[in-house]
């Protein structure tokens, strides 16, 4: 069993259209008892078996943590994705039972902050649903600003304006509305905490910003919603369990792994909590790195590999799993 | 320099220029040394944006290097508690952004250190640098007295008398290294008392 990934027997109870690229899905337990608490920024993996094929992909609860009976998550679909969001909106209906693993945090607030102050892009708005009505509910000084691409894909921003008003800011990339961004991050109190989720470049874009604008990097935190990248397929021999597995080209080579019936650890799927580190014994080619948990003098040293998103190109590739 | 020992005890750096327009320095005495010692690895007009809050010894040595800076602000005080009521003020209006440095001695790196928590920065975003003396705050945990330079192992709590052994462990919240009786048992018991943080 991997860590943190204790399994929760589930079945769908609701799934709504929430436009015309997202929609949620509801779940319950299906013995009926309350599910494991939780804090706003935890995700949890869902369990996709698509025919023969099993898909593991990490989304953002997004419900409030004062309420367990259910739990809920927005999927955006991604009609070039690697299937996943498709899965979920093609195949999964209201009564299906699923597993889906407990929760965990990665993206957490940190409740010392004197103010938390909340930037979201598209569908990066999922664990600001959850951690404001975490703070909301503990009188926590918040504001989110929230750039979507038209006012009709700003997913909950109606609802977040009804509940939190003039704490939510919207910009809407078609009316070339953008945020302020120095002029944000040089009016904010001392003890603010800084809180990033949305697509890759915004992320980069907010930690630099901050960084040359002297935000120290305890106080900048960040997700990223990174799906694994497909690329050329790829051979790897795991020399612990003796295997030779073929790595697919809509496959990430945990995934692979995991087919091949070996079960390395893992949390985060996403390249960012380390679980999955994976030590290389030898490699004949190159890496194509997309992880953000590795330091630049892993990532050049070809000792180490994190599988959950990242790739390798060559002739031959072992691996100590 | 301090040696290494339990997780609790402080560690200190070397100052060094972080990103960002406003730079908070507090020193006392000899970290002054510290400072002038970053200025020489600071980007060109640096300390436009720096403030520095100065505790210097009698006789007021290396109040002239600091002033050399030019940093936008320079303040000098008495005693950390006369400076006290001006830190709180300039933290209670600052921005992110700001960044802060201490140097100098352990009692005055660990209270300011102590305002600077109560007012949000993570104590792992400050720069700390130790300079001087070792002597230190010491708090009794059986009278909860603070007794300020303690330079002998054991030492005497100047609130309640007791014999101290000054342990290691430190607390940031009470920016105090912590004072335990020494002979508890037998009161007669007197070990020698010996400089150990000159």
């Amino acid at each position: 069993m991997s860590t943190g990934t204790t399994k929760l027997d589930v079945v769908v109870s609701d799934v709504v259209p929430v436009n015309e690229l997202v929609t949620r899905f509801h779940f319950r337990r299906r013995d009926g008892e309350l599910l494991p608490t939780f804090s706003g920024g935890a995700h949890v993996v869902v369990e996709m078996r698509d025919g023969d094929r099993t898909r593991l992909n990490p989304y953002s609860l997004m419900g409030s943590p004062l309420d367990t009976r259910e739990y809920t998550i927005s999927v955006r679909r991604d009609d070039v994705g690697r299937g996943g969001s498709l899965f979920m909106h093609r195949s999964v209906k209201a009564g299906l039972e699923m597993v889906i693993s407990y929760p965990v945090n990665l993206f957490s607030l940190d409740l010392r902050a004197k103010k938390h102050l909340m930037l979201a892009g598209g569908i990066g708005i999922t664990p600001f649903m959850a951690q404001t009505a975490q703070l909301a509910g503990e009188g926590g000084n918040f504001e989110l600003h929230y750039t979507c691409r038209t006012a009709s894909l700003g997913t909950y921003a109606d609802l977040l304006r009804e509940r939190y008003d003039r704490r939510i800011r919207l910009y809407h990339d078609d009316l070339d509305e953008r945020i302020e961004l120095d002029r944000l991050l040089s009016t904010q109190p001392l003890g603010t905490h800084l809180y990033v989720c949305g697509p890759a470049g915004m992320i980069n874009w907010v930690r630099d910003r901050a960084a040359s604008l002297g935000w120290p990097p305890e106080a900048v935190h960040f997700e990223h919603f990174a799906a694994p990248q497909p690329g050329l397929p790829f051979d790897v021999t795991l020399a612990v369990s003796g295997k030779t597995i073929r790595v697919g080209e809509q496959q990430s080579l945990l995934e692979a792994i995991e087919a091949a019936g070996v079960d390395p650890p893992y949390l985060c799927r996403g390249g960012v909590c380390g679980q999955c580190e994976t030590n290389v014994i030898s490699y004949d080619g190159k890496f194509i790195h997309n992880d953000h948990w590795l330091s630049e003098e892993d990532h050049r040293s070809g000792w180490k590999i994190m599988p959950c998103v990242s790739r390798f190109e060559g002739k031959s590739l072992v691996l100590e799993r | 320099m301090a040696a290494k020992s339990i997780i609790s005890r402080p560690v200190y750096g070397t100052l060094s220029p972080q990103p960002g327009k406003h730079h908070l320095f507090i020193a006392d005495a000899e970290g002054a040394l510290a400072i002038s010692d970053m200025a020489a690895r600071a980007p060109a007009g640096f300390f436009e944006g720096a403030e520095i809050v100065y505790i210097p010894d009698p006789g007021g040595k290396h109040v002239a290097a600091l002033e050399a800076l030019k940093p936008a602000q320079f303040h000098q005080a008495p005693s950390f508690a006369s400076l006290l009521p001006r830190l709180k003020q300039t933290l209670s209006n600052a921005h992110m952004g700001l960044r802060l440095y201490l140097a100098g001695t352990e009692g005055l790196i660990g209270q300011a250190m102590q305002v600077a928590l109560e007012a949000g920065i993570d104590h792992t975003s400050m720069q700390t640098e130790h300079r001087g003396s070792l002597a230190r705050r010491m708090q009794c945990v059986h009278c909860k007295g603070i007794t300020e330079n303690v330079t002998t192992q054991p030492a005497i709590c100047a609130h309640c008398g007791l014999l101290l052994l000054v342990r290691d462990h430190y607390s940031r919240r009470l920016a105090a290294f912590q004072g335990v009786c020494i002979n508890a048992e037998d009161r007669s018991e007197m070990p020698p008392i010996e400089e150990a943080f000159p």
